[in-house]
């Protein structure tokens, strides 16, 4: 049975600088970079390749020696230029100077019946060497999923409601039959159901509508409502010992192309925005894409915050800095290193506050107004004060005040039976933004998470 | 401004790690960070931008709220003044606002320095941030006392408040009671004669008019109704009417006399969602189920007492507004809140009329809440334990 939910819980963030609907391809970063720390959970990286080594497309670069199964590949075809390392040699990233044309790794092509017949260890066998693994994600703890697990369910979220996101159906244009293939393949991994999660409020768009044989569920409300976590927790909830994957839409895409195609497709469209863009449109590049070719020239102003992803769970970077393997977004914000005198009070335009303290009067700029917030964190850390904030940003039944103090005090029975299962940093990233108190709420989810898996 | 800000950076290495002044670093951070909002940015992974609110502006908004309070109150000590000593009876005086003012300030004042200086030495010793609930404190405990209070008497109840009520827990946010209401409590237990009885108006050395008894509502139903005779509300009789406990023209606490007032407080407190409407809207909602409740059983003349007079009586709105939504020491589940807010009405309205000891019940119901308020949550969270523990097994 294919579900409706409404939520109502959740808040909008309405920035400036909006990706215009249109590719540009004016842009070619010629590096491109796999860093170790954007896959959590990865203990111990082994590197594959040597400074200088030549790659193809879809050559294993790295894998985790706890899971030696699942390759990390290039995506571009090239030189290995630089591997950086830091402190105690941890590995910090590994550089590759892509070729003019990209030349692709060929692994075993399939047609669309074919994949009908292909078993899961077939399957499985040329997902974990064509480098495509790393994007399935496992529930609890958001983790690269296991091999031997069979998961329970797995769901996909076709939308994303973070501020300034891309759409993701757009940025999967020519990918109708890999995302079809895609599904076929993951049908041999669940005895489950496949839930595919659209926009309430939106047509679902063709690539999507097409696909037969999995759960379409429709959901509408303010962010988080296109978070995955928040989905599954309405469908069909983790409880203890249940493992579900989740994959975005590019990642099903990606798995149809390896089998359609037989190569390690790594090209993505990415969306570039943000209120310092001069012109925030969508680019077309490879996973791991150096920035600087998308920003020369394309900024408002230059004390800027280069972000990879979206404002509320994105990783700041450098302006020589590379987006980060899951990133599909680049963000530029203001750098907002600036004392106000009185700030506290002095009454102020243009700020955005889910607390009617500050925003009373928001409502004269209307629902459509677009704000510009810089990096400020306007305030200081303190102890917690105010409460139903939280729940009241958090669409699921679950009290994230209590949840955080659980994991504080590193109360591992507390922790579990208030659903720290069901949750990764990314579902309780607004109440990050809303605390009064000013924490860092998604490092501590992380923590929390962390204690779970090692016990 | 940028003066300003140049010259606070040039002292600031004076105050940090190694500098001259090394222990005051908190101090001046609290006066950097009152100048100036800080210029400190999100980190690096996480959330990159944050919500313009902060804990300052939060409590400063609870500030604002008590003004409407704290200028009524200014006006009616003065007003009270002359009523008692046969003076003009016009409310709205400059006259009446100098002569409270004269009187109500001095405690504001002592209140803000005693707690300000105990918060600071404390943010020195225990090397953490001065704490702005504070800001919030210090002008609640004015309003919640006699006008004719001792100034050293309000001194050493802030101190004990902010000291055992708060900072022995680990300060702001940790606290388990209303830092105001245990202030209040201490003065109650400790100076018994310099807050029950005739204090309630400042005669400042004039003599009173004849018939002047300085009693207050609650006094007069009690005694009415253990005298045993006659019915309360013809006892209040026209100074005590509906009206004027509404509006407040009446003897009390500074701040605490006018239902008006504390409900324009109110009204911006939950407007700007500071305030929970929940916590006040079951306050009221429990006095006057408990006051009907009273009216079914009807003893005595108190009992008889309609029940929404005990809305409008006492410090029954005032702290419905501003005590019990202490969001530190209330419940924090939005369905404990509503029982949370319930019980302190139905206490307080219980401790009024059953009571013999203590004419004002919403002291000790606050109190007495604020000590349960983690039971409470504690079964609204279990309740949702209890829910993800049942699907699992499904």
């Amino acid at each position: 049975m294919s579900k409706i939910i409404k939520l109502k819980k959740g808040f909008d963030i309405n920035l400036a600088g909006k990706a215009e609907k249109k590719i540009s391809s004016s842009a070619h970063p010629d590096t491109f970079a796999i860093k170790p720390s954007d896959f959590i959970g990865m203990k111990r990286p082994k590197l594959l390749v040597n400074e200088g080594d030549n790659v193809k497309a879809g050559t294993p670069i790295l894998t985790d020696k706890m899971q030696e199964n699942v390759m990390y590949c290039s995506p571009v075809s090239g030189e290995i230029v630089e591997v950086k390392r830091g402190a105690k040699r941890k590995l910090l990233e590994i550089k590759i100077l892509a070729d003019k044309t990209i030349e692709f790794e060929s692994f075993k092509t399939y047609s669309l019946s074919d994949i009908n017949g292909l078993s899961r260890a077939d399957a499985q066998a040329q997902m974990l060497k064509g480098g495509v693994w790393p994007n399935i994600i496992q529930r609890p703890y958001g983790i690269v999923a296991n091999e031997s697990d069979t998961p329970k369910a797995i769901h996909i979220s076709t939308f994303d409601t973070h501020p300034l996101a891309a759409n993701l159906a757009f940025t999967l244009q020519g990918a109708e039959e890999a995302f079809k293939s895609g599904i076929s393949i993951l049908k041999k991994f669940t005895d489950g159901k496949i839930h595919l999660n659209h926009d309430l409020n939106a047509e679902v768009a063709s690539v999507f509508s097409n696909i037969d044989g999995v759960e379409h569920n429709k959901f509408s409300g303010p962010h988080p409502a296109g978070n995955v976590g928040v989905q599954i927790h309405h469908l069909d909830p983790i409880n203890k010992g249940d493992i579900v994957w989740t994959l975005t839409p590019y990642a099903v895409a990606q798995i149809g192309k390896l089998f359609l195609q037989g190569k390690y497709d790594a090209s993505r469209i990415i969306a570039v925005a943000g209120s310092e863009v001069k012109a925030p449109q969508y680019y077309k590049t490879y996973v791991g894409s150096a920035i600087n070719k998308f920003v020369e020239n394309n900024l408002n102003s230059d004390h800027v915050r280069f972000i990879s992803g979206n404002v509320l769970t994105g990783e700041r970077i450098e302006k020589d800095g590379y987006l980060g393997f899951y990133s599909n977004m680049l963000t530029v914000i203001p750098e907002g290193d600036h004392a106000d005198f009185l700030g506290w009070i002095m009454p102020k335009k243009n700020v955005l506050s889910y607390h009617r303290a500050w925003g009373l009067f928001s409502f004269l700029n209307g629902k459509n107004k677009e704000y510009v917030l810089d990096t400020n964190t306007n305030g200081e850390d303190r102890a917690f004060v105010q409460t139903g904030v939280f729940e009241k940003v958090v669409p699921m039944d679950i009290y994230p005040t209590y949840l955080v103090k659980a994991i504080m005090s590193e109360d591992f029975d507390n922790m579990e039976a208030l659903g720290i299962y069901e949750i990764i940093e990314e579902d309780l990233a607004l109440c990050e933004f809303v605390d009064v108190s000013k924490h860092d709420i998604q490092h501590m989810v992380r923590e929390g998470i962390e204690l779970m898996q090692n016990g | 401004m940028k003066f300003l800000h140049d010259l606070l950076q040039k002292q600031k290495p004076m105050f940090e790690k190694g500098g001259k002044f090394e222990k005051l670093h908190y101090l001046f951070e609290a006066n950097e960070t009152f100048l100036f909002s800080p210029a400190s940015t999100t980190k690096n992974k996480g959330v990159q931008i944050k919500d313009a609110i902060d804990l300052k502006r939060m409590m400063m908004t609870v500030v604002i709220a008590m003004i409407p309070c704290l200028i009524f109150g200014i006006f009616n000590v003065g007003y009270q003044h002359n009523i008692a000593t046969g003076g003009a009876t016009t409310f709205l005086s400059l006259d009446n606002f100098l002569f409270g003012a004269r009187w109500v300030l001095p405690i504001v004042l002592a209140s803000y320095v005693a707690g300000g200086l105990i918060e600071v030495v404390f943010a020195i010793i225990r090397k953490h941030p001065i704490n702005e609930g504070f800001l919030v404190t210090g002008m609640l405990i004015p309003l919640i006392v006699p006008p004719t209070i001792p100034l050293w008497q309000v001194a050493l109840a802030t101190v004990f408040g902010v000291m055992v009520g708060k900072e022995i827990f680990g300060g702001t946010g940790m606290n388990v009671l209303n830092v105001a209401m245990t202030a209040r409590a201490f003065l109650y237990f400790a100076y018994p004669s310099q807050i029950s009885g005739a204090v309630w108006t400042q005669l400042a050395d004039a003599t009173p008019v004849d018939g002047y008894t300085g009693a207050t509502a609650l006094s007069i139903a009690y005694d009415t109704s253990t005298a045993g005779s006659g019915s309360v509300v013809s006892a209040l009789g026209d100074f005590f009417s509906l009206n004027n406990m509404f509006m407040g023209f009446i003897p009390g606490s500074i701040g605490e006399t006018s239902t008006l007032m504390a409900l324009l407080g109110a009204l911006i407190l939950v407007l700007t969602g500071v305030g929970s409407w929940k916590i006040i809207v079951s306050v009221f909602g429990g006095a006057f189920i408990m006051g009907a409740i009273f009216n079914a059983v009807g003893l005595n003349g108190f009992m008889d007492l309609p029940a929404h007079y005990h809305l409008v009586m006492g410090g029954l709105a005032f702290g419905a507004v501003f005590m019990a939504t202490d969001p530190v020491s209330a419940a924090q589940t939005e369905t404990g809140k509503w029982i949370y807010g319930l019980l302190i009405g139905m206490f307080t309205v219980l401790i009024r009329v059953v009571n013999p000891a203590y004419p004002e019940g919403i002291m000790l119901a606050v109190l007495f809440m604020n000590v349960f308020a983690p039971l409470i949550d504690y079964y609204v969270v279990q309740a949702n334990k209890k829910r993800r523990l049942a699907r699992a097994t499904v």
